[in-house]
């Protein structure tokens, strides 16, 4: 499928296949055009080329309001104008369904959704966790094919939206339909989905699970955007099988593995997690690391369960993002403390530039 | 003390504006439709003119018929203005939408006698209308299109138009296109997504459009008496006939009087049936 505005092209021979009944999220910055994906799938705009089918039919020429497809916009659009039940209630009548089936559906819609009986509260009464329930509701009584949710946590406060992103999950899996979420937030879309999109410039960048995704990025753009890394640029001194040694710009050596084929004397770009890398206060516990280096702790980023340390190598003054490790080993390491740290060539991806 | 003094300030012009051009003459107008005359230059106290006002069929049918003129005029504005508001609130973009608009208020910077005299030029019997009919051969001789009601319904939604897009446009254009786009998605056609997402939105400013377009009709008195002749029954020119022409100005107070509960009853009405409040309407519009 392709879509072209003018002379610019929003995006550009997407190929995908969602299987039914499965929570799919589409990863990418803002401007990839992942909403254009969706608006084509929902049906407002018309691909260029290609095809869009589901259940094995073409929907080309199926309009937007005829295609069991329903969508949550990115701020809802919950008709103001009409109260929780009526809202939920909208598809149902359009369908011609006898008043009375519509009020017992939507009764039952509201409680499947946790919201029982508050179908005559007015939109702006109930708040915003509600609001997003009272959407999905809204497109769930239709039974759609397919559910697509256009960044809907986006207007959430943090709280609110760690705590839809496990209702959602629950809600698609209680529904088994297909739900197709477009997010730029990546703790969205990993912990949610079954399958992940990274989207970037129009193109799939990687499909995959989640953790396929983190752990074995397939391009630059997905190691970069997928999680945290550390990040060197050097070249490739060494092969030997998948095992390539890069020197740094810094002139360090880091041995890792490489993503693709390379060869000796590529430009390659090296990633290394913060939890992949290990902390020890003499070096004993680094023997078997492919990577060891010493340095002294630059400063302590506290955060809770996310903290972090930044420390700096002696030898090249590479500054290294590291996790800090909450077995209560390293609680009272502060800044200017030395440190050995370490880690696994398995864990070092290679990419090569270009 | 300083801050007291400063608020007054900012009233003053206000108070002044209503006071002079408002209340006073409306309070003078009121006692003036209450006195009698029962000699030259010995008035008296009473209900008169007000009766006199009953008792002639012709001044009441002038009345009634004025009111459902205006009210049909306002009916076709807002038929004609909608969908032409929702052109540009919704549909046209940038530049073009700028146009639009602007071509909207263009006819507005001549005044009105001129527009309606550039009505006059294609609708008389030696107009452009006609004469172009005899020349395409539809008409073996001229046809007279002045000088009737649909003249007259012409030149007042002509002269209105512009009250009615405006609030609408104003409305329509905060209705976020995702209501638009999820009454679809929803199944909804297109004539369901109008009438239970898009009127319901734009309601104020359909009301506070239908109130100045009415006003403006009922009150209106060159149009009438231009596009629709000597004998258009416009109740406006009753009230002129009795100041200027019979020179009975206790009879056109009491005249201007009943207009103005007339149009304050309607507006009042149209009000109560949409369930719009006056301050919802106008704070809006």
């Amino acid at each position: 499928m392709r879509k072209t505005f003018a002379d610019f092209v929003a995006v550009d021979d997407v190929d995908l296949a969602i299987p039914s009944g499965s929570f799919f999220s589409i990863l990418g910055p803002s401007g990839c055009g992942k909403t254009t994906l969706l608006r084509m799938i929902a049906g407002f705009l018309q691909p260029t080329s290609g095809d869009i089918l589901i259940k094995g039919r073409s929907v080309l020429d199926v309009p937007p309001n005829k295609r069991a497809v329903n969508m949550v916009f990115q701020h809802l659009a919950l008709f103001p104008m009409m109260n929780v039940a009526e809202n939920v209630g909208y598809g149902l009548r359009r369908r011609g369904m006898p008043r009375e089936d519509v009020a017992k559906k939507v009764e039952d819609a509201l409680a499947r959704v946790g919201l029982p009986g508050s179908g005559t509260k007015r939109i702006s009464q109930i708040s915003g966790g509600q609001k997003q329930r009272v959407a999905i509701a809204r497109c769930l009584v239709l039974d759609p094919d397919v559910l697509l949710l256009d960044e809907p946590l986006g207007a959430l406060d943090l709280k609110l939206r760690e705590h839809m992103k496990v209702e959602l999950k629950k809600l698609q899996h209680e529904f088994e339909t297909t739900f197709i979420y477009i997010t730029h937030d990546q703790s969205e879309a990993l912990v949610m989905s079954d399958r992940v999109a990274v989207m970037n410039a129009g193109r799939f960048e990687q499909v995959g699970p989640a953790q396929e995704l983190y752990y074995q990025p397939k391009t630059i753009f997905v190691a970069e955007f997928v999680g945290d890394s550390n990040k060197w640029r050097g070249r490739v001194a060494a092969i030997e099988q998948n095992r390539v040694t890069v020197t740094t710009a810094q002139s360090g050596r880091i041995c890792g593995v490489a993503a693709g084929p390379c060869s000796i004397g590529d430009d390659v770009e090296v990633f290394v997690r913060p939890e992949a890398v290990a902390l020890s206060r003499d070096g004993s516990t680094l023997q078997n690391m492919a990577n060891q280096m010493d340095g002294e702790v630059v400063s302590v980023l506290f955060n809770g369960a996310a903290s972090r340390l930044l420390v700096r190598a002696r030898e090249t003054g590479d500054e290294i993002d590291v996790a800090l490790p909450q077995t209560g080993e390293f609680n009272d390491l502060q800044a200017g403390q030395s440190v050995s740290f370490g880690w696994s060539d398995a864990q070092t991806k290679c990419f090569v530039i270009g | 003390m300083n801050r007291r003094f400063g608020f007054y300030l900012l009233l003053a012009p206000l108070v002044v504006w209503l006071g002079a051009l408002i209340i006073i003459p409306h309070i003078d107008l009121f006692l003036t439709s209450l006195s009698v005359k029962v000699r030259p230059r010995v008035y008296e106290i009473g209900l008169d003119n007000y009766s006199a006002f009953f008792g002639e069929p012709l001044y009441w049918n002038t009345f009634a018929r004025t009111a459902l003129m205006s009210v049909s005029a306002t009916a076709l504005t807002l038929i004609i203005g909608f969908p032409i508001a929702y052109y540009i609130a919704k549909l046209a973009q940038g530049r073009f939408r700028a146009t639009l608009f602007v071509l909207c208020l263009l006819p507005f910077w001549v005044s009105e006698l001129v527009r309606t005299f550039g009505w006059m030029i294609l609708l008389r019997e030696t107009g452009v209308v006609s004469s172009a009919l005899q020349w395409l051969g539809l008409t073996s001789g001229p046809i007279e299109f002045l000088y009737n009601d649909a003249a007259i319904m012409v030149g007042l939604v002509y002269t209105s138009m512009l009250f009615m897009v405006v609030p609408l446009v104003t409305t329509l254009d905060s209705l976020d296109n995702s209501y638009i786009e999820a009454g679809y998605d929803l199944g909804g056609n297109s004539f369901a997504v109008l009438r239970e997402i898009v009127i319901p939105h734009a309601k104020p400013g359909i009301v506070s459009g239908c109130i100045i377009v009415f006003m403006l009709s009922l009150g209106n008195y060159l149009t009438p008496i231009l596009l629709g002749g000597k004998d258009s029954l416009w109740f406006t020119q009753q009230i002129y006939a009795q100041f200027i022409t019979r020179f009975n100005w206790e009879q056109g107070s009491a005249f201007g009087f009943l207009l103005l509960i007339l149009s304050s009853l309607i507006v009042w009405g149209g009000l109560k049936l949409t369930g719009q409040t006056l301050s919802k309407t106008v704070g809006q519009g």
